[in-house]
């Protein structure tokens, strides 16, 4: 089992952790979590509501110092790296809630977050859309999110399926290592649906991907790895067949709708 | 909005209209300079304001700071305006570099606190150290050399609203790049949404901090060129009222627009000058009344007078 605290790091994980533990006051909101994200891998982090996933992207991104327990990203210590200095490193996240830059159009935000992975965001004398560079890849990347015919838009006018694309291309354009994907298709309505997720699904097989997610269709269809979380702490790990079949994960789910229909 | 940051026509016509001004107009010349001066100093706060969402009430103190020590400099070291001016520029940007820090945490709240009380603490400062600065009397007796060598100020504050508008257009040009740079638009990303733009590894308070300073640097140099065109400073240059001006010329001009602080600056000063010659003593109640109309009616309807009448109005 690779989620015990002493595991060593295998060489082809990309972000590990072990022993992870965040208390809150009394409460341990993540306890003991040991995980392994493969090379290229699409691993969804799933579990009912208060499982503790929020808190976990947290401690991964440097949002939030762990009480306890170590994280490595591609075998470095980055328990105590700053959260910006994370990204730069290849680790980076997507929110649950958009968060955009509603005043700039999707081609300027682009524009700044690739200049910024290039290193020039620092310049202020040559103007935004001047390096022919960073033009092209900013093309690209409004092409794979379909985003090219409102590039020039204000983003705040954007239909909320737009957004949630915009979201994704940000992160992606930060050409990060390792993806943490925060619920997606969380609340797009039916038909800009499909757009987003033949576009979640086609995003660069070498890129890792952490998935949280509440829509079983989504992570059934898209993870080969799986992670069920109860109360911080890990349930059981296995690729999707066998968490289908886990008798745990099915008394976790029904017992949390039962509980559900009491209340 | 246009980002690529390329000149219009308009704009070429506008600064050559603004530096002939002087010399056409010769009795508006001291008017002129004054416009000059406020415009730089509103460019330079819509700097933090308007692009980086960094709200101050204490913006005063670098334009008073600017304004205090090109004046000891002229009076102590040496009378020439350019090298004057150069220490006004340092003032402002050294005491940006030494509050920064004061507003890189907190909320909206504590930082037009700390702003706040930055003004204070310089204008009590101002007032204590009346061996240096002369005190309440204000300090006095600045006297400046030529200009270039060659220019001497006139009494008509011709070659001064000269000199303050080319400085004007050269700190404008270089905060127009600024603001459409890629550093521009990590500026506005942080306005925008701080949170993400942390994600995106950007270290929000380094940045911050340098936009600070530049602010604070372009306010001193305003601060500076009042002081050498009108030969003298005063406590009031601190005081909370500079800095609630220069934020109204923003708002009536336009924040996150470089021309909001221009424009503003020409409206504000000519309403002055022109309800202060019919109602001394009132003249702040018509400012005041021009204000409420023109945030409840809104800027866009309000230069667009046929659209008052429409409901709900064209998004």
């Amino acid at each position: 089992m690779s989620n015990l605290p002493d595991t060593p790091i295998s060489p082809d994980s990309v972000l590990s952790t072990r022993g992870l533990v965040k208390r809150f006051g009394g409460i341990a909101a993540t306890n003991n979590v040991s995980l392994d994200l493969r090379q290229g891998a699409r691993h969804a982090l799933i579990g009912p509501n208060g499982a503790g996933k929020t808190t976990l992207i947290n401690l991964l991104t440097g949002v939030l110092q762990p009480s306890e327990g170590r994280i490595f990203l591609q075998g470095e210590d980055i328990t105590h790296l700053p959260a910006h200095l994370r990204v730069r490193r290849g680790l980076v996240r997507t929110f649950q809630i958009n968060q955009l830059f509603d005043t700039l159009s999707p081609r300027d935000t682009l524009r700044m977050v690739v200049s910024h992975h290039v290193g020039l965001s620092g310049k202020w004398w040559p103007s935004l859309g001047a390096n022919a560079q960073v033009n092209t890849r900013c093309d690209a990347l409004l092409k794979q999110f379909h985003l090219s015919e409102v590039a020039d838009r204000p983003t705040r006018i954007l239909a909320y399926g737009k957004r949630r694309l915009l979201e994704i291309a940000i992160a992606l354009a930060c050409e990060p290592r390792v993806l943490l994907l925060d619920e997606p298709v969380a609340g797009v309505p039916a038909g800009e649906r499909e757009e987003l997720l033949q576009t979640v699904a086609a995003l660069p097989a070498d890129v890792s991907i952490v998935l949280i997610e509440h829509d079983m269709d989504l992570v059934f269809s898209f993870a080969n790895r799986m992670t069920v979380l109860v109360n911080g702490t890990v349930l059981t790990e296995g690729d999707p067949q066998q968490i289908a079949n886990d008798p745990q994960v099915k008394a976790v789910y029904l017992g949390h709708e039962a509980e559900v229909g009491h209340g | 909005m246009n980002r690529d940051g390329r000149w219009k026509y308009w704009e070429f016509v506008l600064w050559a209209v603004a530096l002939a001004a002087p010399w056409v107009l010769p009795s508006y010349a001291l008017l002129l300079n004054e416009i000059a001066i406020v415009a730089l100093f509103a460019v330079s706060l819509d700097l933090i304001l308007g692009y980086s969402g960094i709200v101050s009430l204490g913006h005063a103190a670098f334009f008073g700071f600017g304004a205090y020590s090109a004046a000891l400099f002229a009076k102590l070291v040496m009378p020439d305006p350019l090298v004057g001016l150069f220490i006004g520029a340092l003032a402002g940007g050294v005491l940006a570099a030494l509050a920064s820090p004061t507003i890189l945490r907190g909320t909206d709240l504590s930082r037009l606190m700390v702003t706040l009380g930055l003004g204070l603490i310089l204008m009590e400062l101002a007032n204590k150290l009346d061996w240096l600065t002369g005190g309440a009397d204000g300090l006095q007796g600045v006297v400046m050399g030529p200009l270039l060598g060659r220019f001497e100020f006139d009494l008509y504050g011709q070659v001064a609203a000269s000199y303050s508008g080319i400085v004007l257009l050269l700190l404008f040009v270089v905060a127009r790049r600024l603001v459409h740079s890629p550093f521009g638009a990590t500026l506005m990303a942080i306005r925008d949404n701080r949170l993400r733009t942390m994600a995106i590894g950007i270290s929000v308070s380094s940045r911050l901090a340098i936009i600070y300073m530049v602010a604070g640097t372009m306010a001193g140099v305003a601060g500076a060129l009042l002081a050498q065109t009108s030969g003298f400073a005063s406590l009031d240059l601190f005081e909370l009222h500079r800095s609630a001006d220069v934020m109204l010329v923003l708002v009536i001009g336009g924040t996150g627009w470089l021309y909001g602080g221009v424009v503003g600056a020409l409206v504000f000063e000519i309403m002055q000058k022109f309800l202060s010659s019919i109602t001394p003593q009132y003249w702040t109640f018509w400012i005041g009344l021009f204000l409420v109309v023109l945030v409840l009616v809104g800027r866009e309807r309000m230069v667009r007078p046929w659209t008052w009448f429409y409901r709900g109005g064209k998004q």
